[in-house]
């Protein structure tokens, strides 16, 4: 009895504030009103508003909607099995049929909107009661409402948007929930005001959806000035949709309706919202967090709001948190024993050297000799890679004897920078690449040329043509030497075949190959021998953004437009892993040092890494506010920088899947980023015409990471970017798209004079 | 929360109007409103969606600037055909129109005559791309290499300037140099350091290196040197080297400490350079002048309004120098007047005020009006037309009335010709014809007649014109033509320059705009130094000498020496030949007054600048015989 009496003022509550859209009826079933029990598993969300109620009468609900809709689409087996699991009745056929025709999905507004109502009411517990009555408008015909009072129809639940209520009443829903949270404590405000964003977007969605123009239209202006400024982009998307037949074919809206935006909320607030919208009966706005809403809830204190600032941004919300728990080997591969020839004169340098070197890979290889492998580095085997060729070993080696005259960069030795302008590129300079060795270098151009320069004396030269090659004495020891062609050496070469802008170049390398991407969809692969094209990989059907070669060679990387990213062996016209789970564009696409990862970037404004051997995603970063064009692994392997349009570097810890760092100071879209050969200062080339470096070493080094920030993911970034900023260095007119560090620690950088 | 409140972005829409008329250049007539919303709507939305994408190429293209290929790149992603033609890199020439109550841009197409394009001759080749490498740092250093932006940029001297207590990271340079020579390796003391610099205000630092101290003392010896060559050279430098700015103070005392004296002893020649240098400063584009205005306008003004420049006032051409330092003045009023520093007002206020005064004398009253005539065609209507009456009356008084002194009468005729050539051309664009010159005369008094037949001529070179180029600003800003002037007349500087023969394309013809006032008997010749340069080919330098030697009426002005007579004649309003064959020639005529032959130069200059041809009286007095020239 006291139940009865509570609901009954609440629902007297809801009405005088409801009232316009609820049409209370007297006729209700007055066994269902028992009150809100608190929801279970809100983790889980429940596929239809029934299930929000653990409690019989509302599983019960649950599962004869699940039977009508497997009644409807004639699986008929499986209503069996339903039925005896579930031990329910069997029900009359031709109710069934009635009500799908007359709510079906959204299409007829008039049915849809009162079996809603109704649905809705059967849940807000309606009881006749005085205080209701004054207001009550004359019960509806039971025969309209009454079946979707009982039973409410799947499909209504199912077809996203197609809810439907009073739209003048979002507007009441909103403000009101708007006013909630701003009266709450401060510390679940914060926490609180996540809600907003995806709320927000969903109710306008569902306005637009219902062809509610005008409503629309004033909700938006109304509320889109409250969010965040990071989602300005996004709302100016939505602010274009205002019918129904724009949503379809729109992709953000796509994304928006496919996946769940992901919240992280602690425990406490998630309790507080949940009793206010109890309290309130704010069905409308709980619906759409059961269905559209993914939280997080998590024990303990609640997240300041920088907090969520610093880890908010992307298209879908926050990463779950169990989506960054799996391991990830992120050490790095054992370096191949080498005899090196003049291995005693290098050792001896790198002796007096001292340790210092511990992070640069290629010591590994003298290290490794006696140290076990790292614990974090993946199996030597886990992915196949290429053996070594007798000319791969002589670079190693090479590498090995430069490495010894590297500069040991810090914070009081900064690196010399030398700048390559491209002049007169009037066609348009769209990405650069140099080899490892930074003996050539390659620009793609929106003309979809690709040209390749030396930068060494040393001039480009084609392998003759076959019949001059079958002269040639094979036996002799210079026959390397013989087979070029003289004739055909220049300082550049022109790589034609493209039919649209080159976006993305990467040398392989050993330096024999050159991989290009495009907006005619295809990634092709250049030989540096003949300059000619070999193979033209098609699977993107649309603009590849960036590819790049594994660090190990044969193993190469696209990703685009159609927002997959495809591994591929150059030896295949196929791709052997495609990588689906960006909601947006890939923009840049980055290869782990030791070839077992793949990291991709975003215009959903997310990172991805990805498992090549298991094509798993093993990390979601969130956190930039921009499309990020920029990822740079550290070459020890465990850290990783990535730059957006946004014009900030965050530094994240692949281990733990966290943030580390926030390096501000840029003021337009970063395009290029990288770590010096040792790893200790990190460069990012931006179009502010600037190259900026920074202590990565410092960066790094003050990190403790305890099991708290681990486990939970919650991070406090120091405000330290002003003193990790070593240096920047204005161009006169030319912005930095590309960056590379030679073996000696001399920084590289490229971009278009553009006056 | 709200941190912005955004525009309203779901309400920009295409009008209906739009879709009409496109419905229409398809000949679909009669388009229903309804439909029309509809269509505006819907293809509203289409066009949003298209520009998003062609923005995503944009991006990937790595440019700030979205063009119409990307616009193609996002139509081919929908599956939809391109826009073919629209080729153009920097702009889409959409032109507007509006007739009929409708507004509408188009894409204007000309029709080509096909053996045209075969006909013309093929463009150059444009050149290839190219590497080029350079340092942008060596050890943490920026370089101060041609390749490299200047050391700090005009941001940074204004951040300076407007916000001293805003720590500054100018690339650090600095302090890398200093932890590398302490030896601070430790992180603890780098932060303390840092610590330290955060809190105290740091103190600007005006210590100049040696070289800088040498450049100084060069650059400011050769600018009042002797050596017009080096002099030209020191110029230039402050007009365009990038790194000036630490200098820039000193320079800045340098040249008001330098008015200020100067102008107690008359030295007219080393107030000319001055000035010069004030202009070079403001050319160079990387400096930022703001900080120093308070030193440059006063040794400005006092260039224009001081009551006495040069030692013998009746003779030394210190009128020029009046109106180049107007002509920077209206310049610095251009670029440094904000609604916080005033500059404009003020300036109009002084000028004004003294001008008003009744006891000014007619050198400084000419400075008033050369300067408040310089800024702009405004300021003339409103404040020197309604006084044309009175400044008439005065002038009257002096011309007509009982010899006074003769330096009076110079100034009045000064003050005369100089509202007539402002005045003239602003009352033509303002006053409708017809001219009658009794009219004028009930207007402006005294000058009115005069002022009559200027603005005929005015309207008639209007009317020949299609477009008028502001002449006073588009020299001014130019800093080579001075340059060259002054390097031209090096020659001159030893001794007597022999006139050499002109070879001017067409006749011209030196038109004295007013009649001849025989103030002066025989005044002697006067030197012109004429400059063609035309675009591309190299300039060509003469020397004319001017007799003038005035004849009644619209006389023409004999502008050779008895013997080259016939070859030199400077036509006003440029023969139709002059104008169409040579649009880009400019014609710089410095007079060369050995004595008092002000007529000529006054006469000269007006004759040039009503004439199609850019001309500009530069501001270089050769005085090769003078006093001043052996002062310094």
């Amino acid at each position: 009895q006291f139940i009865l009496k509570m609901a009954a003022v609440q629902s007297g509550q809801s009405e005088t504030e409801e009232e316009k859209e609820i049409q209370p009826e007297t006729s209700n079933d007055g066994s269902r009103t028992d009150g809100r029990p608190p929801a279970g598993s809100p983790g889980v969300p429940a596929p239809s508003p029934g299930a929000v109620k653990p409690s019989a009468p509302g599983e019960e609900e649950t599962l004869r909607a699940v039977l009508r809709f497997l009644q409807k689409n004639n699986l008929s087996e499986s209503v069996e099995i339903l039925r005896r699991e579930a031990g329910l009745p069997d029900e009359p056929e031709d109710q069934t049929g009635s009500e799908s025709s007359g709510t079906g999905s959204g299409g007829q507004e008039a049915g849809g909107g009162v079996g809603d109502a109704g649905s809705l009411l059967s849940r807000v517990s309606a009881a006749p009661t005085p205080a209701a009555a004054t207001v009550a408008a004359p019960p509806p015909p039971p025969s309209k409402v009454g079946a979707g009072d009982d039973r409410p129809d799947v499909n209504v639940v199912l077809s996203a948007y197609s809810q439907q209520g009073d739209p003048v009443l979002y507007d009441v829903y909103y403000s009101g929930l708007k006013k909630f949270i701003e009266s709450v404590l401060d510390c679940h405000r914060a926490e609180l005001s996540q809600v907003f964003y995806p709320l927000f977007v969903h109710m306008y969605l569902e306005l637009v959806y219902n062809n509610h123009e005008a409503e629309s239209k004033a909700f938006f202006e109304k509320f889109s000035g409250d969010q965040e400024c990071y989602y300005a982009d996004d709302l100016r998307i939505l602010s274009s949709l205002s019918k129904k037949e724009h949503m379809r074919g729109n992709e953000t809206l796509l994304d928006f309706r496919t996946s769940k935006f992901v919240l992280r909320i602690s425990r406490d607030s998630y309790q507080l919202l949940k009793r206010h919208l109890q309290e309130r009966q704010n069905n409308q706005i709980w619906t759409i967090i059961q269905e559209h809403l993914y939280i997080d809830i998590f024990d303990g204190m609640p997240r300041s709001k920088s907090q969520i600032d610093a880890m908010s941004g992307s298209l879908a919300g926050e990463a779950k948190r169990d989506s960054n728990k799996a391991k990830v080997f992120y050490g790095l591969l054992k370096e191949p024993e080498i005899e090196v020839p003049l291995d005693d004169e290098d050792e001896e340098v790198e002796n007096e050297e001292g340790k210092p070197k511990k992070k640069k890979p290629k010591k590994d290889s003298l290290g490794n000799k006696s140290k076990k492998q790292d614990p974090n580095a993946p199996q030597q085997n886990r992915i196949p890679l290429p053996e070594l060729k007798d000319s791969d070993k002589l670079d190693k080696i090479m590498n090995l004897k430069e490495a010894t005259k590297r500069v040991r960069l810090g914070r009081d030795t900064l690196p010399s920078i030398c700048f390559y302008s491209f002049l007169n590129a009037y066609q348009g300079l769209t990405a650069v690449d140099f080899t490892d060795d930074s003996s050539l270098i390659a620009g793609g151009y929106a003309d979809s040329t690709v040209r390749v320069w030396s930068v060494t004396p040393k001039k480009l030269r084609r392998v003759k043509s076959a019949a001059d090659l079958s002269l040639i004495d094979k036996e002799s020891d210079d026959v390397l030497e013989r087979i070029m062609d003289e004739k055909t050496a220049s300082e550049s070469k022109i790589l034609h075949g493209h039919s649209g802008p080159v976006y993305g170049i990467s040398f392989s390398p050993d330096r024999n190959y050159l991989l290009s991407c495009s907006e005619d969809g295809t990634v092709r692969l250049w030989s540096l021998q003949t300059f000619t094209c070999l193979v033209g990989y098609k699977g993107h059907n649309y603009p590849v953004w960036d590819t790049q070669f594994s660090p190990y060679g044969y193993y190469f990387i696209s990703g685009g437009h159609d927002r997959v990213a495809r591994l591929w062996a150059t030896d295949h016209y196929q791709p052997l892993r495609m990588f689906a789970g960006h909601l947006a564009d890939i923009t840049c696409t980055r290869f782990h040092p030791n070839s077992n990862y793949v990291a991709t970037g975003s215009s959903d404004r997310t990172i991805r890494l990805w498992d090549v051997l298991t094509g798993n995603c093993v990390r979601i970063l969130t956190g930039h506010k921009g499309p990020i064009h920029a990822i740079a692994f550290s070459p020890n392997g465990k850290f990783m920088a990535s730059g957006a349009t946004d014009g900030r570097v965050l530094l994240w810890d692949i281990g733990h899947g966290i943030m580390i760092g926030d390096l501000k100071g840029h003021t337009d879209a970063i395009y290029t980023l990288k770590f010096s050969r040792d790893g200790e200062i990190l460069a990012s080339g931006s179009m502010d015409n600037t190259v900026r470096l920074w202590d990565a070493f410092k960066a790094f080094d003050e990190l403790e990471t305890d099991d708290f920030t681990a486990t939970t993911g919650h991070i406090h970034l120091p405000e330290n970017s002003q003193e990790l900023l070593l240096g920047t260095y204005l161009t006169k007119a030319t912005p930095v798209i590309h960056l590379h560090f030679t073996r000696r620690n001399l920084l590289l950088a490229a971009g278009a004079y553009n006056p | 929360m709200a941190e912005e409140r955004r525009p309203k972005q779901c309400t920009v829409v295409v009008p209906t109007e739009s879709m009409k008329a496109m419905a229409e250049s398809i000949g679909v007539g009669q388009l229903q409103e309804e439909s029309c919303v509809a269509l505006s709507d819907e293809v509203s939305y289409r066009i949003k969606e298209i520009a998003q994408d062609a923005l995503k190429f944009m991006h990937h293209g790595k440019r700030r600037k979205l063009t119409t290929s990307d616009i193609d790149n996002a139509l081919k992603l929908k599956n939809v055909e391109p826009l073919y033609g629209f080729q153009s890199q920097d702009f889409i020439p959409f032109r507007f129109a509006s007739g009929g109550g409708r507004e509408l841009h188009f894409y204007e197409e000309k029709e080509v005559d096909l053996s045209d394009i075969i006909n013309t001759p093929l463009p150059r080749v444009p050149l290839d791309v190219s590497l080029k490498a350079h340092w942008l740092s060596i050890d943490g250093v920026q370089p101060a290499i041609p390749e490299n932006p200047p050391p700090a940029p005009k941001e940074q001297q204004k951040a300076e300037s407007t916000e001293p207590l805003k720590v500054v990271k100018p690339g650090q340079e600095e302090d890398g140099i200093q932890n590398k020579t302490q030896g601070a390796t430790s992180a603890e003391s780098k932060g303390q350091q840092l610590d330290k610099g955060l809190r105290l205000k740091p103190r600007s630092t005006h210590e100049l290196s040696v070289e800088q101290q040498l450049y100084y003392k060069e650059i400011t010896e050769a600018c009042v040197g002797s050596c017009e060559a080096k002099r030209a050279e020191a110029l230039q430098s402050i007009a365009t080297d990038p790194g000036l700015y630490q200098m820039l103070p000193r320079f800045s005392t340098f040249i008001s400490e330098g008015v200020r004296v100067n102008v107690v002893q008359n030295n007219l020649a080393l107030l000319i350079y001055l000035m010069r240098m004030v202009k070079a400063l403001m050319d160079n584009p990387t400096l930022y002048l703001e900080k120093y205005l308070h030193e440059l306008i006063p040794a400005v003004v006092t260039c224009i309004v001081s009551k006495q420049l040069c030692l013998r006032p009746d003779v030394d051409n210190h009128w020029a120098l009046r109106d180049f330092a107007a002509r920077l003045m209206a310049q610095s009023c251009k670029t440094f007047s904000t609604t916080t520093n005033n500059i404009q007002s003020r300036i109009t206020k002084t000028f004004t005020k003294s001008w008003l005064d009744e006891k000014t004398q007619w050198t400084t009253r000419y400075g008033c009006i050369a300067g408040l005539s310089e800024l702009g065609a405004d300021v003339i209507k409103t404040l020197i037309l309604p006084r044309l009456t009175i400044e008439g009356a005065r002038i009257r008084a002096v011309m007509d009335g009982p010899v006074v002194s003769n330096i009076d009468k110079i100034g009045a005729d000064h003050v005369q010709s100089l509202l007539l050539k402002h005045c003239a051309s602003v009352i033509a664009k303002t006053r409708n014809p017809p001219d009658n010159v009794e009219q004028y005369r009930l207007d402006y008094g005294y000058l009115g007649p005069m002022l009559c037949s200027h603005v005929v001529k005015a309207r008639t070179q209007a009317a020949l014109q299609a477009q008028q180029v502001n002449r006073t600003t588009l020299t001014i800003t130019q800093p080579r033509p001075t340059l060259t002037v002054s390097q031209s007349s090096l020659g001159g500087s030893g001794g007597p320059r022999t006139p050499s023969i002109i070879k001017v394309p067409s006749s011209l013809t030196l038109m004295s705009p007013r009649p001849g006032t025989p103030t002066q008997p025989s005044p002697p010749a006067t030197k012109y130094i004429v400059m063609a340069t035309s675009s591309g080919a190299s300039s060509t330098q003469q020397v004319i000498t001017l007799s003038s030697s005035q004849s009644g009426g619209t006389s023409t002005v004999q502008s050779a020496t008895s013997g080259l007579q016939p070859l030199v004649k400077l036509e006003s309003g440029g023969g139709p030949g002059l104008t169409a064959s040579r649009p880009m020639q400019k014609y710089i005529v410095v007079s060369l007054p050995s004595s008092a032959s002000l007529d000529g130069k006054g006469s000269g200059l007006t004759a040039i600048s009503s004439s199609t041809a850019q001309l500009e009286a530069g501001m270089k007095l050769e005085r090769s015989d003078s006093p001043g020239a052996s002062t310094h």
